[in-house]
């Protein structure tokens, strides 16, 4: 990104491009990248520098990450065309490689955070600079296996590492609140050697912010978001983790988001 | 095997890309292990399946890690890990599962590998290691370091017999030469049945296959050693005997194989393990035997084959 266009301005065109990625390959998927399309967008133009390594915990939203590298010239638009068709790179789901920055095959929720911490274990041990990024859902705390790598990392202080959560709110079958009730979230990391930061994760510049700086231990970003952000019928409707737009669908939701 | 091990591994501690994580396991084993890697050497806790992540990531930066538990609580517990993170990214991590079979005897199902090479075995690009004597660890060691993808290593103890000279490792090995059935064993257990057999006449034992590298092939059944084949086109009879369940095992795989070839054997004996027929505990022999896995039921069988 250029900082000819303002954040507002890149993130408007990303979600605009993941809902006519999302509209012509006619699949779902689409409320849980449009809550951390602003973060991804803020932390791949941003922060992200060459020594950094970035893992998509919350594999469902892959489409978020596509349409970001597509932002940063790093995917075609024949690329994202080809998103959910045969013969494509770009599966439902981060794939194995081919992907530009994407290390890791995710989509089991419960995976990304262990990964990052063998990443940024990595870097110490080699002696290597740069952070490791880790977006993860906020359903995702249901899973032991996120809670074993958060006791890791906090346990041997991986200050190279940044966990991104995006709070949406809502998972597969109900309501964070309805499943496993962990609220207030923030608080129970809190109870780690680690730093949190709450944020708006709809803003440009806390999220900006908030990346800006690691921390001596690691760093949890809790980001308050919307499922289905900036589209009125999808805003926190749990059937968008599903379902593709219809035409008149489509429509609205482009006109929403260019109102934004 | 687990000290044998040990002190393979203290050897190549020194290796600027080498880290080892135990899930909390190998007191009165791994200590030399912990002094020889220093700031290398990690006990991830009680969590297997993170420890497992987190060696995957270890190895996407370039590093070798070897990872360390209890066989089932690794194999078991973090499949998925070993699954996605590990063997569909091809990445080098050793899992190093220590009390393959029934070795852990008395402790208890909950610590038994009874299917665990065959589960293994079903993932892209990894390759399980079996040595069946104590001089195997180091070889199969060797083989693991030189090779580029995901490894599993089945440890358990050693039965090897006095007497008994045994040609160098290799993933197919006749440890014995014999005009009666052709006799595959998959781990320690060969040992014994070699000790059991060495005063036999050779024309009536068996010809003895150790085998100790696995999936026997990908989808290519060529990979046969041919001087296997010449044994079991004399012979006829293929008796296989692993410490494994038979579903995901070298009979059924070997039984696969053959087939594929056109090359059946009229008679195949399959002994393997059949979990908990009693509903008892003991040891490792105690199970063995409840089986018909262990080396005194399976000389008496072919004794009374070839009588």
């Amino acid at each position: 990104m250029s900082r000819n266009q303002s954040s507002e301005e890149i993130i408007r065109q990303a979600r605009l491009r993941l809902l006519r990625m999302h509209y012509e390959s006619k699949v779902g998927h689409i409320g849980g990248s449009l809550s951390c399309l602003d973060m991804l967008i803020m932390l791949h133009h941003m922060v992200l520098s060459e020594q950094d390594l970035f893992i998509l915990s919350k594999g469902h939203a892959a489409g978020a990450l596509y349409v970001t590298l597509w932002s940063r010239g790093l995917l075609s638009d024949a690329d994202l065309k080809s998103f959910h068709q045969d013969r494509t790179r770009l599966a439902g789901h981060p794939p194995v490689d081919g992907i530009p920055g994407c290390l890791f095959a995710t989509g089991s929720l419960g995976h990304g955070l262990g990964l990052a911490s063998g990443l940024a274990l990595a870097k110490r041990l080699k002696g290597e600079a740069g952070r490791v990024f880790c977006l993860m859902s906020d359903g995702e705390w249901n899973e032991g296996s996120s809670w074993e790598s958060l006791c890791f990392a906090a346990h041997h202080k991986l200050d190279a590492l940044t966990i991104l959560i995006d709070l949406n709110g809502l998972q597969g079958f109900g309501t964070t609140a309805e499943v496993a009730d962990l609220a207030p979230l923030a608080n129970k990391f809190r109870t780690y050697d680690v730093e949190v930061r709450e944020i708006d994760g709809h803003d440009p510049e806390a999220i900006e912010q908030a990346l800006a700086q690691r921390a001596r231990c690691p760093l949890v970003i809790v980001a308050r978001t919307t499922k289905g952000r900036g589209v009125s019928f999808m805003e926190n409707r749990m059937e968008w983790h599903y379902l593709p737009l219809t035409t008149d669908q489509y429509a609205q939701a482009v006109a929403e988001v260019s109102r934004l | 095997m687990r000290n044998i091990f040990s002190n393979v591994i203290t050897e190549v501690a020194g290796r600027p890309d080498f880290v080892f994580l135990t899930g909390d396991l190998g007191f009165m084993s791994l200590e030399p292990v912990r002094t020889a890697a220093g700031p290398r050497f990690f006990n991830a806790g009680v969590a297997e399946q993170n420890m497992v992540s987190v060696a995957a990531g270890m190895a996407r930066a370039g590093l070798r890690p070897w990872v360390y538990s209890i066989a089932p609580f690794l194999y078991a517990r973090a499949f998925e890990q070993i699954r996605n993170d590990i063997c569909l990214h091809n990445l080098p991590v050793v899992l190093v599962g220590n009390g393959g079979g029934y070795a852990y005897g008395v402790m208890g199902a909950t610590h038994h590998a009874l299917e665990d090479y065959g589960t293994l075995a079903a993932l892209p690009n990894l390759v399980a290691y079996v040595p069946a004597f104590a001089g195997d660890v180091a070889a199969a060691i060797a083989r693991i370091q030189a090779s580029s993808g995901p490894a599993y290593l089945r440890l358990g103890r050693d039965e090897e017999p006095k007497g008994l000279v045994l040609p160098p490792y290799a993933p197919w090995r006749r440890i014995m030469s014999g005009g009666g059935p052709v006799m595959l064993v998959v781990g320690p257990l060969a040992g014994s049945i070699a000790g059991a057999l060495l005063d036999w006449p050779e024309k009536s034992r068996p010809a003895l296959w150790v085998l100790s590298e696995l999936p026997i092939s990908r989808g290519s059944p060529a990979s046969l050693p041919e001087a296997f084949l010449v044994d079991l086109r004399r012979s006829g009879h293929l008796y296989v005997v692993e410490e494994h369940i038979a579903h995901g095992g070298v009979g059924e795989m070997l039984a696969y194989a053959l087939v594929a070839r056109g090359e059946a054997p009229s008679c195949f004996t399959h002994r393997c393990a059949m979990g908990y027929p009693s509903g008892q505990y003991g040891s490792q022999k105690f199970h063995r035997q409840e089986c018909g896995l262990d080396h005194e039921s399976i000389v008496a069988d072919l004794r009374a084959r070839s009588s």
